[in-house]
């Protein structure tokens, strides 16, 4: 946001003027900026387009509304990071975000509210052993949480590496799950390997409970909830709630669009320098060791520290030339797998749609609605898309951002949120308007049959496609988390197994988005460690 | 069965017939005698978030309110607390203590003047017997109020756009501390811009009878704005952020304490600049100016309880932090090296901040800010301590409370 002065430039015409490059304003790109200058190095970071966030931006697409186009809401945020870096003073305010209601195909809802006493009850409704199992079931995922919270906060021990802080990362890491103790490493096992579906399947009776539990083990992935793999996304998602203890979970005042701003002016004021509008096109690499970023228009600018906030791909095979890389390496990168899968409709509304399980306007609106009536119905969603169709009946998380900030829309008019999956990025034939319009019917279709006055309340409608999201923001065939969260590209072979701590085999050319450990999410944990390891 | 009704304990407030319904899990507090919702959600999250983010409506008819009138009006005010209330002028209002002979706290409130010989007194605790004593041998005319009187809080960032819908006054020439007599919808309120929040928000008076329809009307224009009842815990909350003693929690009452150690004086509250220098005889005068030159024995702090120890004393014992979601308000020790240099009297997680807090009483010199300091905390019934820093109030002061 701030260009060099002319009189900078002139003062040292040899020198450098940066320590480091970050290419990316994504949010981790500004985290890891943030604390890069904090170390007093003199850090700019170059971001494409007109504003910065990547996948965490506020836009007004239509007059008057604010949307966050993408991510939408926060629970993953490192606390650590908004301690060190003092987001509330930068702005960061997370709103509460309640309760999760799922309309059912029979009329009825089953509701998830913020207090227990009212939820349980609400369970017993429906099952009441399933009221039971949830408290437990809730301890024990807290338990699981706690036992991979050290790990997303520590750079991925080589197991392979013989270097004294490898083992000395694979001891910690050893005896920290040795402490976990059998019942609990057991239950940490299955969740590594099994589907989310069949986890819960141990746990719950309740069909459309099940369902709506296991949505968060597809989200952004190519899995159904029935797919091996899945229930590790759920842990992931998870990991924001033991945090919840430390209220971090909700919905940003402004939405997400400004918890990049308030990292950006964090970074900022740590005397980090942004420039937006500047697409980097290469980064300099002589001698195996990276001298500099070129941008789109010509310019060079140079640092012996050049870092990506880009996915894998976009890292390894667009901003450096093939031949500066082990074969070996580009070739795993392009086996890593994006395979986008999610889709978001943005609506802006004259009113509230009402839903026929839960009739007038209530506080339900101001939590998030699932559409995940039952199991059956989230794989029948996927199998739509593994044959390269949308889901004719999507997965949707749907939440009313104007109800938990009034200043998301013009007083008494709302915005609409609606997360859906699937859409997959290789849809038969490719993606068009008119495919994309198709989309949008379908989301709509969906809704209506829950809230059927939804369609005479749309003011506006922002239909975005997994190729709309790369084209935006630059994410790899659309995936939510610059990469899939699946165990084969996670800890140590995230992105792979070459290039995991953030380094990549070019000297002075480092890493620290999403697509490296520990993953995605507004989490903001790659962009810390990987400056962490650049300062070391 | 008795048929006999049984007579309550508690008074309900002129808001009570449209704050009940709302009192979702029955959880309600006594305040002075009445009965007031703590939260209308079982959580206070969401109030709290309203104070910050768009604007609670909080009923505060609680407090007792003296109505003070006649020719010496001024002179037993300024008689009786330590700012200089004959500086304050028609239409402004003055936070102030009240001390006793000996300069130590009786209690604190605001003062509004309503006209030249009129003014309205609040308090935490009842003050009429203390105001007539200091009313000997003056002309005026003291009455009690309290019942007669509704009281709303409406605090938020977007209070002003809420209120300006339905009132006549221009509020954007509204000063902080300021207050006007004007309409809402067609009721009779004063509109003081005050409250116990430390943000941008207005205090509204009205008649008890009018005080259901002032309500309705402020929901009504309010609700696309997301206007939000809030109760006592989300109050409470916001007041530490803002470091804003409470009587009974943080100091008691000089008129109350049963030792003297249990007493402070104005500068032991951080209220030093609510005591004039250069006013005319006072209650407290005398020590008081005795207290200024020689420094006070303690001082009250903010203290910034450190994440990172807490995680640490609570890892020990396999736990992350768990810390309540309402303030607490009993007494903990706070140490510096193996000395007890004082006490917090309470604390919260900060939503806003993402800080643990704590409001504290430390003796001279650790009151100094950025002092670092350890508070008592227990762990799974063990003494642990946990690191903090003293910060001087308030943790959180937004431009838009004076803007
Ligand atoms: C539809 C959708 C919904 C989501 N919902 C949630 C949610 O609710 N909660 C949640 O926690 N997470 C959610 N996510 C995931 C989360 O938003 C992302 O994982 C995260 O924001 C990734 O951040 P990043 O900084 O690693 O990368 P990015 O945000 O991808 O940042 C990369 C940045 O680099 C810029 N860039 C690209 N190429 C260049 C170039 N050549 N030169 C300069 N700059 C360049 C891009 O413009 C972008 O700003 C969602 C994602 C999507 C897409």
């Amino acid at each position: 946001m701030t260009a060099p002065s002319p009189a900078a430039r002139r003062s040292s015409p040899v020198a450098p003027k940066y320590d480091a490059i970050i290419i990316g304003g994504g949010h981790n790109g500004l985290v890891c900026a943030a604390y890069l200058a904090r170390a007093g190095r003199k850090t700019l970071v170059l971001e494409r387009r007109p504003l910065v966030g990547g996948a965490a931006v506020t836009e007004q697409i239509f007059p008057g509304f604010k949307f966050s186009v993408f991510s939408y809401v926060v629970s993953l945020l490192r606390p650590e990071i908004i301690r060190d870096l003092d987001l509330p003073g930068h702005g960061l305010q997370i709103l509460p975000l309640e309760s999760t209601v799922t309309p059912l195909d029979n009329g009825d809802y089953l509701a998830g509210w913020a207090d227990p006493d009212e939820t349980r009850r609400e369970l017993m409704r429906h099952s009441p052993r399933d009221a039971e199992a949830a408290i437990e079931f809730g301890r024990l995922m807290h338990h699981m949480a706690m036992a991979v919270k050290p790990i997303l906060g520590m750079v991925p021990p080589d197991p392979s590496s013989l270097a004294p802080s490898d083992l000395r990362g694979l001891l910690k890491l050893g005896g920290h799950l040795r402490d976990l103790g059998a019942e609990r490493f057991h239950a940490l096992y299955k969740l590594m390997t099994m589907s989310s579906a069949d986890y819960l399947d141990e746990w719950y009776e309740f069909d459309p409970l099940k369902a709506t539990k296991s949505a968060s083990g597809i989200i952004g992935t190519f899995l159904g909830p029935r797919s091996p793999g899945s229930a590790y996304v759920l842990l992931h998602h998870y990991m924001g709630e033991i945090d919840g203890a430390f209220r971090a979970w909700g919905f940003q005042k402004g939405g997400t669009g400004a918890i990049s701003e308030a990292i950006a002016s964090a970074a900022c004021s740590l005397g980090a320098e942004i420039r937006t509008n500047a697409t980097v096109e290469r980064v300099l690499v002589k001698d195996g060791r990276a001298q500099g970023v070129v941008l789109e228009n010509g310019d060079e600018i140079a640092a012996p520290i050049v870092v990506s906030g880009l996915d894998p791909r976009r890292t390894f095979l667009q901003l450096v030339d093939r031949k500066e890389l082990p074969g070996d390496l580009a070739e795993e990168v392009e086996r890593y797998k994006f395979r986008g899968s999610s889709g978001k409709v943005n609506l802006a509304l004259s009113g509230l749609p009402e839903f026929t399980c839960l009739p007038g306007v209530g506080p339900h609106h101001r939590g998030a609605f699932s559409i995940s009536p039952s199991v059956e119905y989230l794989e029948r969603a996927y199998d739509d898309a593994k044959y390269g169709n949308f889901s004719r009946h999507p997965y949707m998380d749907i939440v009313f951002p104007s109800m938990i900030d009034p200043g998301m829309a013009p007083p008494g008019k709302h915005v609409m949120s609606i997360f859906v999956q699937y859409a997959p990025y290789n849809i038969a034939g490719g993606w068009d308007d008119a495919r994309r319009e198709a989309f949008g019917d379908a989301v709509i279709k969906t809704v209506a049959r829950y809230a059927p006055n939804i369609e005479s309340l749309i003011l506006h409608r922002q239909v975005l496609t997994p190729a709309d999201i790369e084209r935006i923001t630059g994410l790899s065939e659309g995936n939510i988390f610059q990469g899939e969260l699946a165990l084969h590209q996670l800890f140590f072979l995230r992105p792979a197994a070459k290039s995991a701590k953030y380094r990549t085999p070019i000297k002075g050319y480092w890493q620290c988005g999403a697509g490296t450990h520990p993953g995605g999410g507004i989490m903001g944990a790659s962009g810390r460690l990987a400056a962490m390891e650049i300062i070391s | 069965m008795s048929s006999a009704a049984v007579a309550s304990i508690l008074k309900t407030t002129p808001f009570h017939p449209r704050t009940s319904p709302l009192v979702r899990a029955q959880t309600w507090r006594r305040w002075a005698g009445y009965q007031v919702a703590s939260a209308y959600e079982p959580h206070p999250d969401r109030e709290y978030a309203a104070i910050r983010n768009a604007a609670a409506l909080l009923d505060v008819s609680p407090l007792f309110k003296y109505r003070i009138s006649g020719p010496d009006a001024a002179r037993l005010l300024d008689r009786m607390v330590t700012r200089d209330v004959a500086k304050c002028r028609v239409g402004q209002v003055l936070y102030t203590p009240w001390c006793d002979v000996h300069g130590k706290v009786i209690d604190d409130g605001t003062i509004s003047r309503l006209d030249d010989q009129t003014f309205r007194l609040t308090s935490a605790e009842p003050n009429l017997r203390w105001l007539s004593m200091n009313a000997v041998g003056l002309d005026v005319v003291i009455e009690d109020v309290s019942e007669r009187t509704g009281a709303l809080a409406l605090q938020g960032p977007l209070s002003r756009t809420i209120l300006q819908l339905l009132t006549p006054a221009d509020l954007s020439t509204l000063k902080y501390f300021r207050l006007v007599n004007t309409t809402v919808r067609d009721i009779p309120v004063t509109i003081s811009r005050t409250g116990y929040t430390g943000d941008l928000g207005y205090e509204l008076w009205v008649d008890a009878e009018r005080a259901v329809p002032l309500w309705d009307a402020l929901i009504a224009a309010g609700t696309p704005y997301g206007i939000t009842p809030a109760g006592i815990w989300a109050l409470d909350l916001a007041r530490i952020e803002a470091g804003l003693v409470m009587l009974d929690v943080d100091y008691f009452s000089a008129h109350r304490a049963m030792i003297e150690d249990q007493k402070s004086s104005p500068f032991e509250l951080n209220l030093a600049w609510t005591v004039s220098a250069d006013k005319g005889p006072h209650n407290g005068r005398r020590a008081l100016r005795a207290e200024r030159t020689a420094g006070s024995a303690w001082g009250f702090v903010g203290l910034d309880v450190d994440w990172t120890s807490l995680e640490r004393i609570y890892a020990e014992r396999g736990l992350p932090p768990q810390l309540p979601t309402v303030a607490w308000r009993t007494s903990s020790p706070v140490y510096k090296a193996a000395n007890q240099i004082g006490y917090a009297t309470s604390g919260c997680w900060s939503p806003l901040l993402k800080k643990y807090l704590a409001l504290a009483h430390l003796t001279a010199p650790h009151f100094t800010p950025n002092t670092d300091v350890e508070l008592e905390v227990t762990v799974e019934h063990r003494r642990k301590r946990a690191s903090a820093v003293v910060k001087k109030l308030p943790f959180f002061d937004p431009p838009r409370k004076k803007e």
